[in-house]
């Protein structure tokens, strides 16, 4: 019917298009499942329910709320209208302190704790994460 | 002030030179003599130009010139000669100043060394060129110029990001853009080649010499980065998948594909438009990785200035070069003769383009990975990062077949080749693959995608070593590459699965202890620099009864005003030994980190061999 050619023509084209599709749906999938999102303290106050989901949350390190033990650090972001408590354990970028922006990543327990696997570094002390701001400025 | 005054004019008569060029290259075009030795004198005259223009910045820089607002922005009086140098490109108005000088630097050194290639392609890769270099001119000239005034002159200046200040990241942006800039010469020339027909084996040889020159400067810039961020940023990785690291990556994935796609072209002239759309795509991703650090839209130390006017004009120009490079691909380009058909099975050249099937996977990954969330950002607003594990999914999986393929295309012949009497290839393999699940044995998580993967490095790992000491195969400089990319997944891996990390707080005089390590805070030590105040850690580290003494210091900076943690290590060739401290403020504790990474040095190390073997191929006239 088909000469040699034509078909591993028609093979190849196939491969091509299976190997385009399947790669785009992959990168689609795991794009879904390893999206972080940035919520701001007043967004946890109006989530529905607590999924256990990587997410980050910015605001300021509100002031006095820092305390530091041998294992833990807690302290408590506020975008000005709400609050949520922190606990972490790691080490603190060097820009890390009260009143100044931050973003934490981590897991939320509850409304009110979250417990956070990274304090974002900032590179100077002027910047400010425009999450932060934008967060900052919706209030 | 005289040295402002000097850069500026020369920059200013530096654009007009473009005019000669334009002229005598578009008049030298129809008659159809020897190249016009005017275009050459005329190009050296505009890098003399830029030259004295950068010089002045610099010297502005070395003098503390305050009425110049870049070295007010950037610099200060107590800053170290050093860094008052590299503080010239360390901000947004010098690298692209810097940009431009590596611009015209290597237009020069292609026309001085392109003698015996064809006139007619060598002035139109001048013309297009000049588009690149006249829009630099204007963008400099008009929204980032690099010499403007401030009265009355400021006494003091603001100084540079103490995190800036760092011998590795001061030359790190040169070294980079060297390979960035290297792109435009490809590119120009690509569209020449393209608009004359005139891609071909002997275009093949010349232009594989530019793309190795900035392939090994991108390898290194990447490399000079990323040693920066291991060790000033404090957190012990070396690669975090940020969109800024990402943005040096895809150039040197899709520069690293072209390599290879020439490489084909100049044996077998075939994928002459994998040629020509990867010359254009690594171009398009060196300027958007300028766009997208310099707009402000991505967030990190490069990000000099929020200026969206800058941005706007970044992304004008770019889809300006994009368009006319489209039109060029779309009209001039012939296909090839010999269809893909034409390539048999067991080959050279179907291993090589298998990989850069990958390759293009890979960079549709870290592509989509970057700008998904820029992109998300700008139609719903919604704010979302995307982590190392995306990258990782996607990305490790098909690590093992191309890692396979990469051991085994050498071994193969270009157009036809036979898999008979390539007994040791499976016998290596067996081997590695039982070597690996010995090492993987005693993991308890992801035991076999870990024992695939140091299974396919450890394979290319033992063939790349056969071959150095196999006679009938000599090419040195490929298999020094591809063995330098086996050694770096290979410490990768190890480094990432056998890395021990303590984190705790601890005060002066304390103790911290677990079943392995003992960590003792023994003396803080306050002492004043030039310009900063710093304050020590004294730590011993107790490991199986062998003792450590580690200093990290906090470095208070004076201007500007900024603390920065800097990290100890103790490097040996088995493993790193870093620790890091930090203070919070008004608190007694202080944040210690201390990490074990094994194999450390020789991540730096592969990636060295990698560029080494790119040199070595420069110097290798005859066999590639």
């Amino acid at each position: 019917m088909y000469g040699r050619k034509v078909k591993l023509r028609f093979l190849f084209v196939i491969i091509i298009g299976l190997s385009l599709f399947l790669s785009a749906f992959l990168i689609l999938k795991s794009l879904e499942e390893s999206v972080v999102y940035f919520k701001s303290p007043t967004d946890i106050k109006l989530i529905k329910e607590i999924e256990y989901k990587k997410i980050r949350i910015g605001g300021m390190v509100k002031k006095n709320s820092i305390q530091m033990s041998t294992d833990q650090i807690n302290f408590i972001i506020t975008d000005l209208r709400n609050e949520i408590n922190v606990t972490y354990s790691g080490i603190v970028p060097n820009l890390f302190s009260e009143g100044k922006g931050v973003v934490a990543e981590g897991y939320l327990k509850d409304r009110n704790f979250f417990e956070a696997s990274k304090i974002l570094a900032k590179h100077d002390e002027n910047y400010m994460p425009p999450e932060v701001k934008a967060a900052l400025e919706k209030n | 002030m005289i040295y402002s005054e000097i850069g500026y004019y020369s920059l200013v008569i530096g654009l007009t030179i473009s005019l000669p060029i334009f002229f005598f290259s578009i008049k030298n075009f129809r008659d159809n003599k020897i190249l016009d030795y005017k275009i050459i004198n005329f190009s050296f005259i505009q890098l003399l130009l830029v030259l004295t223009s950068f010089l002045g910045l610099v010297l502005s820089f070395i003098y503390s010139d305050f009425s110049n607002e870049t070295v007010f922005n950037n610099s200060h009086t107590t800053k170290p000669l050093f860094y008052k140098i590299s503080g010239t490109w360390g901000n947004h108005e010098g690298s692209l100043l810097l940009w431009l000088l590596v611009l015209n630097l290597f237009i020069f050194f292609f026309l001085i060394t392109s003698k015996n290639l064809w006139k007619n392609y060598r002035i139109l890769t001048v013309l297009f060129h000049q588009l690149i270099i006249i829009g630099f001119f204007i963008f400099l000239l008009d929204s980032s110029n690099p010499f403007n005034y401030i009265f009355p002159v400021p006494k003091e200046g603001l100084g540079l990001n103490p995190i800036l200040q760092d011998p590795a990241l001061a030359i790190h942006p040169p070294v980079l853009y060297l390979g960035y800039v290297g792109s435009s010469i490809i590119f120009s020339s690509v569209l020449a080649a393209t608009s004359l027909n005139y891609v071909s084996k002997i275009w093949a040889l010349h232009i594989k010499k530019w793309v190795l020159i900035s392939w090994v400067f991108l390898t290194l810039g990447i490399l000079l980065g990323s040693i920066w961020a291991y060790y000033e940023l404090g957190w012990g990785g070396f690669w975090f998948w940020d969109p800024v690291e990402n943005i040096s990556l895809m150039p040197w994935l899709a520069l690293t594909t072209l390599f290879h796609c020439i490489l084909v072209l100049e044996k077998r002239s075939t994928l002459t438009s994998w040629v020509i759309i990867l010359s254009i795509t690594t171009f398009t991703l060196s300027m958007c990785g300028t766009f997208l650090v310099r707009s402000g839209i991505l967030n990190s130390v490069h990000t000099f200035a929020n200026d969206p006017e800058r941005g706007l004009f970044i992304l004008t120009f770019l889809f300006i070069l994009i368009f006319i490079s489209l039109f060029v691909f779309f009209v001039f380009h012939k296909t090839d003769k010999k269809s893909l058909i034409s390539f048999s099975l067991v080959s050279k050249e179907t291993s090589i383009l298998i990989n850069n099937w990958f390759m293009m996977y890979f960079l549709s990954v870290v592509l989509i990975g970057t700008i998904y969330p820029i992109f998300l950002d700008v139609i719903s607003s919604e704010k979302i990062s995307v982590g190392p594990p995306f990258y990782h999914k996607l990305m490790i999986p098909f690590l093992v077949p191309f890692l396979i393929f990469m051991a085994i295309g050498p071994q193969l012949r270009w157009i036809k080749s036979r898999l008979r009497g390539k007994i040791y290839l499976i016998t290596l393999f067996i081997i590695s693959i039982s070597a690996s699940f010995f090492v993987v044995k005693n993991l308890s998580y992801n035991f076999l995608i870990n024992t695939v993967l140091i299974g396919s490095a450890l394979y290319l790992f033992f063939v790349t070593i056969r071959d150095f000491f196999s006679k009938e195969f000599k090419n040195i400089s490929q298999n020094l590459s591809h063995f330098g990319f086996s050694l770096l997944i290979l410490s990768i891996l190890f480094n990432n699965l056998f890395s021990n990390e303590i984190i705790t707080n601890l005060k002066v005089g304390e103790r911290f202890n677990n079943e392995k390590f003992q960590i003792v805070f023994k003396n803080l030590e306050k002492s004043e620099e030039k310009n900063y105040v710093t304050f020590k850690g004294y730590f011993t580290i107790l490991e199986s009864g062998k003792e450590d003494n580690l200093v990290p210091e906090l470095r208070v900076y004076n201007q500007p005003n900024i603390v920065t943690s800097e990290a100890d290590i103790k490097t040996s060739l088995l493993n790193d030994k870093f620790i890091t401290m930090n203070t919070v403020q008004n608190e007694e504790y202080f944040n210690i980190r201390y990490q074990v990474k094994p194999l450390m040095i020789w991540i730096w190390i592969s990636v060295l061999l990698i560029s080494f073997g790119g040199i070595l191929s420069l110097f290798n006239r005859n066999r590639v």
